[in-house]
């Protein structure tokens, strides 16, 4: 045993090493990406990045199948694209434990939407544990394979951010490799057609009522009784905020075991309080459930259903003492995240502004064209969605719309479900112009590669999918590749793209500024006797250039010369060693 | 009682690096330890806060309002958008930097002028060093997050042994002595 300092989401990893896991296979999200790149560092485990959630689910539901401890990880918007094979996998079950971590995101610190994936534990009956720092998590993720197996089920890992990026102390342990389990053909469990499936579901449902006879008597379900006058149900880092604001007095029921949740368990302990209080972030999911028990409670009539909480949100809600603060009476202006000096991003949108083109946007660090001075970006929903919409919108809009719309998404996102809206166009040929970021990596999240990037998750070489050649295979005729830091070729090929009148892909192509084999120019200079004060280098939203005493200057320590801001100088004020 | 460190700055300045190594020293001290961190979307120029708590049990990985004993801050607008987590008297410690967020680049806003004198007179016991100039001088304009953990140093009991173990344990072995000499430079001012 030794105590480490560890990040919730590098102990969900040592959990999945102690319990011998063996394969993992995830799609980055945040905060759900650490796991299995903290799991790629031990060798005994097999870790990919696979192209989507979805992909990511069934793998894992391969290797258990064959016999060896499995899991996928991805954040809660990932469970949508994984959500067909989640719901018949609770269906047939397991053969070796298999673990799916998802990590929600309340307050959206990297996320488009507050989803809670507490419902889709309910929804698909498979159970679901929540850690509240990352000794359980650890814990958690090991007693997961063992329920995992003794129960047949695929079972939830349930983060949130505060957990997932949260260090707290863990007593880590040893490997325990597991007995070997070998596949054996049962096709009455794993073929779900009609005449199989339906004597599975009652199964599931016996499944469920065992689950929740194991609720009413585990230990990471935990009663803490102290002052009766109050008791509260939480779960989570929920659980922490509690003992943070009402202190070590108050009585507590911390489930650790979200879903299915005990019944006994939770009428005894509110049978010794005078009040029954239920602190959860986003939905009412135990008190709901304390209500069809027939419990008076206290929850989301006091407290939020958005964001998520703290210390603070606690005593605002019941009336509790705040510490005394103090603020300036002055205006701090926001410091919204902003695309990088010398993204490659930029010199795309900047061309798709110029030439007035209505942009439909997807997930990705490029959704920050949406903000101040771009204004590029007009919507973005999910990962390919891009893709799909605008074959929908041109189909609406004929001509008028054909020839300023165009779709952009990144490389990664392409190959997540980007490819499918693709094979749309190219099927019910609509007139549209995608443009896949190729900036060689999957940035937002980090750095993960993916399948265009010629590397696996380990940074070892891997197979390697061409993108051009994959739109020309899927029937796209015009595909175009262009230096998206080239504003004249980028502003040339848009507009040759819109005018043509076939689908078309164009490929912006230059490698993340922050990958390290990227080398960067010298920062460029402006000469403050050329320079008119003009602000066309302005209209690029470089953080690397502003503005002062009516005259353009370049913050040297964040400019890496990628010559975008020189293209607009029409004054030849901008360049190296002006 | 916990005590509250925060430690906020812009994406990609460090901070990071700054918390890992509180975290370690933290760890080595027997103590309970939270530190909780900003990943993804905001460290793309955003502004980013992590919280380090430490103390016999620690319960919140977040601080809220009024309760931090000491932010360290990488730059100054960044050290008066936390002044509310402060408690009454409590400490900044900043590095003099001013970055522009886009607001003000694209002239929607303005930066705030004489914001150290603005956090002085409200009490606040404020340290504001050339953190970029004492980085260099140490050899890597990157060392500002060892120059503010040096001064950081000076607030706490812990032996220097102890510091430096930590340096030594989170720091690529090709950067210790630049980083050293950076810790070196702000605990001496």
């Amino acid at each position: 045993m030794m105590k480490q300092l560890l990040l919730g989401n590098a102990a969900v990893a040592r959990g999945l090493y102690e319990a011998g896991c063996a394969v993992i296979s995830s799609y980055p999200g945040t905060p759900s990406t650490e796991i299995t790149e903290e799991a790629a560092k031990y060798p005994e485990i097999y870790c990919e990045w696979a192209p989507n959630e979805k992909v990511a689910m069934e793998v894992a539901f391969g290797a258990c199948l064959a016999g060896k401890r499995s899991a996928c990880c991805m954040k809660h918007v990932g469970v949508n694209v994984a959500a067909d094979p989640l719901f018949t996998i609770s269906y047939t079950g397991v053969n070796a434990g298999m673990v799916i971590c998802v990590a929600d995101d309340p307050g959206m610190h990297s996320s488009q939407n507050e989803q809670d994936s507490r419902h889709y534990a309910i929804a698909s009956k498979i159970p679901m544990l929540e850690p509240a720092d990352s000794a359980e998590a650890c814990e958690f993720t090991k007693l997961a394979f063992e329920l995992s197996e003794q129960f047949d089920t695929p079972i939830f890992l349930k983060m949130c951010t505060r957990i997932s990026h949260s260090q707290s102390i863990v007593e880590t342990g040893e490997r325990k490799e597991p007995p070997h389990k070998p596949y054996i053909k049962n096709i009455e469990k794993y073929v779900m057609m009609p005449g199989y499936a339906r004597p599975r579901h009652p199964i599931v449902e016996q499944r469920t009522r065992d689950l929740i006879a194991y609720a009413e008597t585990t230990p990471i379900n935990r009663v803490e009784m102290g002052d009766t006058k109050m008791g509260i149900i939480t779960s989570s880092v929920s659980y922490q905020y509690v003992r943070e604001t009402f202190g070590e007095d108050v009585s507590v029921l911390k489930l650790g075991m979200i879903h299915p949740m005990p019944q006994q368990l939770i009428l005894d302990f509110a049978s010794k309080v005078d009040q029954l209080i239920i602190v959860e972030e986003l939905d009412p999911v135990i008190e709901e459930h304390c209500k069809t028990l027939g419990l008076v409670v206290t929850g989301k009539d006091v407290l939020p259903l958005e964001d998520e909480f703290s210390q603070a949100v606690l005593a605002e809600r019941f009336g509790l003492p705040m510490p005394p603060s103090t603020s300036l009476e002055v205006k701090i202006p926001g410091r919204p995240p902003v695309m990088c000096p010398g993204c490659p991003h930029r010199g795309l949108f900047y061309t798709l502004v110029k030439n007035k083109c209505t942009v439909l946007g997807d997930i990705g660090c490029y959704t920050l064209a949406a903000i101040a001075p771009l204004y590029a970006i007009e919507t973005t929903e999910c990962m390919g969605a891009s893709v799909s919409s605008i074959h929908g919108f041109n189909k609406a809009l004929g001509a008028e719309a054909e020839g300023r719309t165009v779709a952009v998404l990144g490389d990664s996102t392409f190959m997540h479900s980007g490819m499918t809206g693709l094979a749309n166009i190219a099927y019910n040929q609509s007139n549209s112009t995608v443009i896949i970021l190729d900036n060689s990596i999957t940035g937002m999240t980090g750095h993960q590669h993916n399948p265009t990037t010629g590397c696996n998750l380990r940074g070892e070489p891997a197979g390697k999918i061409d993108l051009e050649e994959l739109c020309r295979a899927m029937g796209i005729r015009r595909v175009r590749v262009v230096d998206p830091n080239d504003l004249a070729a980028c502003d040339a090929v848009v507009k040759e793209e819109l005018a043509a009148n076939e689908p078309s892909v164009i490929i912006t192509r230059r490698p993340c500024v922050l990958l390290k084999h990227v080398k960067t120019a010298p920062a460029i200079s402006v000469d403050p006797e050329k320079c008119t004060g003009c602000k066309a280098c302005m209209k690029i939203g470089c953080p690397a250039i502003a503005f002062r005493e009516k005259k353009a200057v370049i913050d040297h320590t964040l400019c890496v010369g990628c010559g975008v801001c020189e293209q607009l100088c029409k004054f030849d004020a901008m360049g190296a060693g002006k | 009682m916990a005590t509250n460190i925060m430690i906020v700055g812009v994406g990609g300045q460090g901070s990071l690096l700054a918390s890992k190594l509180l975290g370690h020293l933290l760890l080595h001290q027997a103590l309970d330890v939270k530190v909780s961190e900003v990943h993804g979307m905001s460290q793309r120029g955003g502004n980013v806060v992590t919280y380090v708590k430490f103390g016999d049990k620690v319960y919140s990985p977040v601080v809220g309002k009024g309760e931090a004993d000491i932010i360290v801050s990488f730059e100054t607008l960044e050290a008066a958008r936390w002044v509310e987590s402060l408690k009454p008297n409590g400490t900044i410690i900043v590095s003099q930097q001013q970055i522009d967020p886009m607001p003000v680049l694209v002239g929607q806003a303005e930066y705030p002028k004489d914001l150290i004198p603005m956090m002085q007179e409200k009490g606040f016991s404020v340290v504001a060093v050339d953190g970029l100039s004492l980085a260099e001088q140490a050899g890597n304009s990157k060392a500002v997050n060892l120059v503010l953990m040096g001064v950081l140093s000076k607030y706490f009991e812990f032996p220097e042994e102890a510091w430096q173990e930590a340096i030594e344990a989170c720091v690529p072995a090709k950067v210790l002595e630049i980083n050293r000499k950076a810790f070196e430079l702000g605990r001496n001012l």
